[in-house]
């Protein structure tokens, strides 16, 4: 189950998408956010998936890899397109079969807010799978840096972050190591009555956090050794470089919103 | 030869209130020179580990001093020492600071506040001499452990130090990940005069050290050079160690009535020795 | 409990972008009351494989036969307690799994699992820990606060509590001294003729290999390329060398001596006591024929 999601992960790659600067994406992604709630009419509507296709070509990520990955939300979209279809009644009656009646209005909502729906997760989904979760960081890392002044612990929070990614596939191993363990010890968290299966827990969780706690002394040590003393006097390895293209996808945003705001009806 | 580290007369316990219970180190001296490179054997909980940490402030002792490049190492010179002296640590994981092979090589940059132009040089540099330069961009959990420990040693050797400490750095590997170590440090002897310290209780890593330092139970047993401590034979096996296997082998030949001229470290020389004394008409 | 596997393959995260083939048509038969030892680099499919040998992991492909039960890639399996109680898995670095109050209640945490009542649980648990070399007192003590060479003896004796007739090994003496890299593989050779379990030792030493094994796999690439008995295995020296691998130490001393002698030794030896007995046979010979 698990393996299969592939929100949040990342795809390593070279294509025009991969290419942009991070802040350029990020920057990208929120304002479509804004920009999708202009959509009000079919036209605009087609723009939006258009453009959104546009996006997914460039990305060089398999269409059928992505709607795959869709799967698991698949179930919130149907129920907002069906809340909408039964619960708007305006326009014409389209459809009448004992007590369900479908309005020209209500279809049409349903549609619109399942379009955005999908557009929203597929852009975001192409940001985190086009951008490595430590490009994401350094992004939000200078992004956020005006609100050092507000004394926001950037650099640390940063930090933080980048060593919790790193450490992602390690605990996950980890986990799965001990898991089996246990299970190889009789102990059984897939079966058996609720209580059971939480007791069960406790044999994972301990060794997980003992080793947790582990890891991040010794992760301290080798940090504080190599001479880390906090973010003052620091100078950065990651740079990150704006250039045409980045400019570009901002721009051609910039006019989809003028186009989608000339279109509003 | 110029010492480059000592202890003098070191005494740490990491329970100082509870004085019956044994001391971590007890009354510790040595002193290594420039260049060499020194071997810290013992077994599990001889105190190997807690000597690492004296030398580079990660503890201080509550009697005696410990000396690096002619300084008491204190709070006040520590980061200045800690930034000429690299450290590698057993498990290859939990050392892994950065999000990939070379931001984990730029961080002790980083936090000495190199400049980015002289970063990327240094990075390069570094890991072309531990020979993953290839692996710029790959992830921790996509590398072997030898490989992790090659770039940790790399992100040690970043900021030029004098002197490498190799915490058991090849206990957690597969005897490949512990060639691949071993040979990368031989290499990096050869081309640079690095001092190198190796805590470890692998017999065949002690062997290539110029000297060893034997530890029991917090004390210094013994030091010399490695046919020096070997020549004592059952000695170090009651200690918890090993002996190198041409040893044992000579040990074992010359039980069984096979005569040799002497006792043999390399298996070569023991072959020939076997040849010659009892073969060879 | 013999143990059978035919042609299995296995696939992590079969299906998605992230696919990861660990192993492919392995086949091995490891006979009840053997000592099987299955030697390949990190990355060789080895430890993949062992989670097969209790059905931690299911074949994607081909069958394993465990005792009566039939595992059969993509069929469900009811009821793999019995089995799994049966083999024993020591897992690398298996004091990472120790998690209770007591180190009593973690030994008998697995007898516990499977059924057994207290008692018997809390009296295996009290043996064990007299066999396994241990202190009396460490049974009411934490196990975390044991040294690192005690808390393994006590995640053994967690695995040994459960009676199994199968124990499988990964790797138990890893980041061990040597004292206690020797003590720990002489306790298994002892349980192994002692109670006649069938020993299953995943392991990169070749060494202990050739020591203790009578029967060995060579896993490569997720495929298992040479399996047979030790002088078999260790005498084939150039495909050991094609695998990245290197003889036992004993078999490249025997060579270099051989190559010396002029003549091969009539046998392979697998231990330093046997090739200086060889040696001293050879060499009494040669004083008579000359």
């Amino acid at each position: 189950m698990m393996e299969k999601m592939i929100f949040g992960r990342y795809i390593p790659g070279d294509s025009f998408i991969h290419k942009l600067d991070p802040r350029s994406k990020l920057i990208f992604v929120f304002l479509f956010i804004g920009i999708i709630f202009l959509a009000n009419n079919i036209i605009s509507y087609a723009l939006l998936v258009v453009f959104t296709l546009i996006t997914i070509f460039f990305s060089k990520i398999r269409l059928y890899f992505l709607i795959n990955g869709l799967k698991p939300i698949i179930f919130l979209v149907i129920f907002t397109f069906l809340l909408h279809i039964f619960f708007t009644k305006e326009g014409d009656l389209l459809l009448k079969w004992q007590f369900i009646e479908v309005y020209e209005e209500g279809l049409k909502q349903g549609i619109f807010i399942s379009v955005r729906f999908l557009v929203l997760v597929m852009i975001t989904s192409i940001l985190t799978l086009t951008t490595s979760p430590i490009s994401i960081t350094d992004g939000m890392e200078t992004l956020l840096n005006p609100f050092k002044r507000f004394k926001l612990p950037v650099h640390e929070l940063a930090l933080m972050m980048s060593i919790s990614l790193r450490f992602i596939p390690t605990l996950m191993d980890e986990t799965d190591k001990i898991l089996k363990a246990q299970m190889a010890r009789g102990s059984d968290i897939s079966s058996g009555p609720v209580r059971e299966r939480i007791k069960a827990v406790v044999p994972l969780l301990i060794p997980l956090f003992v080793s947790a706690f582990k890891r991040a002394e010794d992760l301290a040590v080798a940090m504080e050794v190599r001479g880390y003393r906090g973010g003052e006097g620091r100078t950065r390895y990651r740079q990150l470089k704006w250039d045409w293209r980045d400019s570009t996808i901002i721009l051609v945003l910039i006019i989809i919103a003028i186009i989608l705001l000339w279109l509003r009806s | 030869m110029n010492e480059i580290l000592s202890f003098h007369n070191v005494i740490y316990t990491y329970s100082p209130e509870e004085t019956e219970i044994r001391k971590a180190l007890e009354d510790i001296s040595f002193s290594v020179s420039d260049g060499e490179w020194i071997a810290i054997v013992g077994h599990n909980g001889s105190g190997k580990s807690t000597m690492a940490k004296l030398m580079n402030g990660l503890l201080f002792p509550q009697s005696g001093e410990v000396r690096v490049f002619g300084e008491t190492l204190n709070a006040d010179n520590l980061w200045d020492i800690r930034s000429q002296m690299g450290m590698v640590f057993q498990n290859p994981d939990n050392q892994f600071v950065g999000a990939t092979v070379q931001d984990d090589v730029a961080f002790a940059l980083e936090n000495n506040g190199v400049s980015f132009k002289d970063m990327v040089v240094r990075v390069h540099e570094s890991l072309t001499q531990v020979k993953m330069e290839k692996h710029l961009n790959s992830e921790p959990h996509h590398l072997s452990g030898g490989q992790k420990q090659r770039v940790a040693i790399a992100a040690a050797l970043a900021l030029k130090p004098k002197i490498l400490i190799l915490d058991e750095a090849t206990s957690m590997l597969d005897p490949q990940g512990r060639e691949e170590v071993l040979t990368t440090v031989q290499r990096l002897r050869k081309e640079t005069n690095l001092t190198v310290l190796s805590i470890t209780h692998d017999l065949e890593e002690a062997l290539l050290a110029d000297r060893i330092l034997v530890l029991n139970n917090g004390r210094k047993y013994t030091e010399g050079t490695p046919d020096e401590i070997f020549s004592r034979g059952e000695e170090l096996v009651e200690l918890g160690l090993d002996l190198p296997f041409a040893l044992r082998m000579s040990k074992i030949l010359g039980d069984n009535g096979i005569i040799l001229k002497q006792d043999h470290m390399s298996e070569r020389d023991l072959v020939n020795d076997i040849w010659i004394s009892n073969f060879k008409k | 409990m013999d143990i059978q596997l035919q042609k299995i393959g296995y696939s992590y995260a079969k299906g998605t972008p992230f696919e990861k083939r660990a192993l492919t048509d392995v086949d091995l038969e490891i006979i009840s009351g053997s000592y099987q030892a299955i030697i390949g680099h990190t990355g060789s499919g080895k430890s993949t494989l062992l989670q097969h040998l209790n059905a931690l992991l299911k074949p994607t492909e081909g069958t394993i036969q465990i005792g009566n039960l039939m595992i059969q890639a993509g069929k469900k399996v009811k009821n793999l307690k019995p089995i799994r109680q049966k083999i024993g898995i020591v897992f690398q670095f298996p004091e990472h799994q120790l998690f209770d109050e007591t180190v009593l209640k973690d030994i008998m945490f697995g007898p516990l699992n499977y059924g057994v009542p207290a008692d018997e649980a809390e009296r295996r648990a009290r043996l064990l820990v007299e066999q396994l070399g241990l202190p009396e007192e460490v049974l009411e003590k934490s196990p975390f606060d044991l040294s690192g060479g005690q808390m393994r003896r006590v995640a053994i004796a967690g695995v040994l509590a459960m009676e199994p007739s199968v124990l499988v090994l990964d790797e138990p003496t890893a980041g061990l001294d040597p004292r206690g890299r020797r003590e720990i593989m002489d306790l298994f050779h002892k349980l192994h003729v002692e109670k006649g379990f069938t020993t299953i030792l995943v392991t990169h030493s070749m060494e202990d290999a050739a020591r203790y094994a009578d029967s060995v796999a060579i896993m490569k690439d997720g495929r298992c390329v040479l399996s047979g008995q030790p002088i078999e295995v260790f005498g084939n020296e150039q495909r050991l060398i094609e695998f990245g691998l290197a003889a036992p130490r004993i078999v490249r001393f025997q060579r270099e001596f051989e190559e010396l002698l002029g003549y091969p030794l009539p046998i392979l030896c697998l231990t330093e006591e046997q090739l200086v007995n060889e040696i001293a046979r050879v060499a009494q010979v040669e004083r008579e024929s000359s």
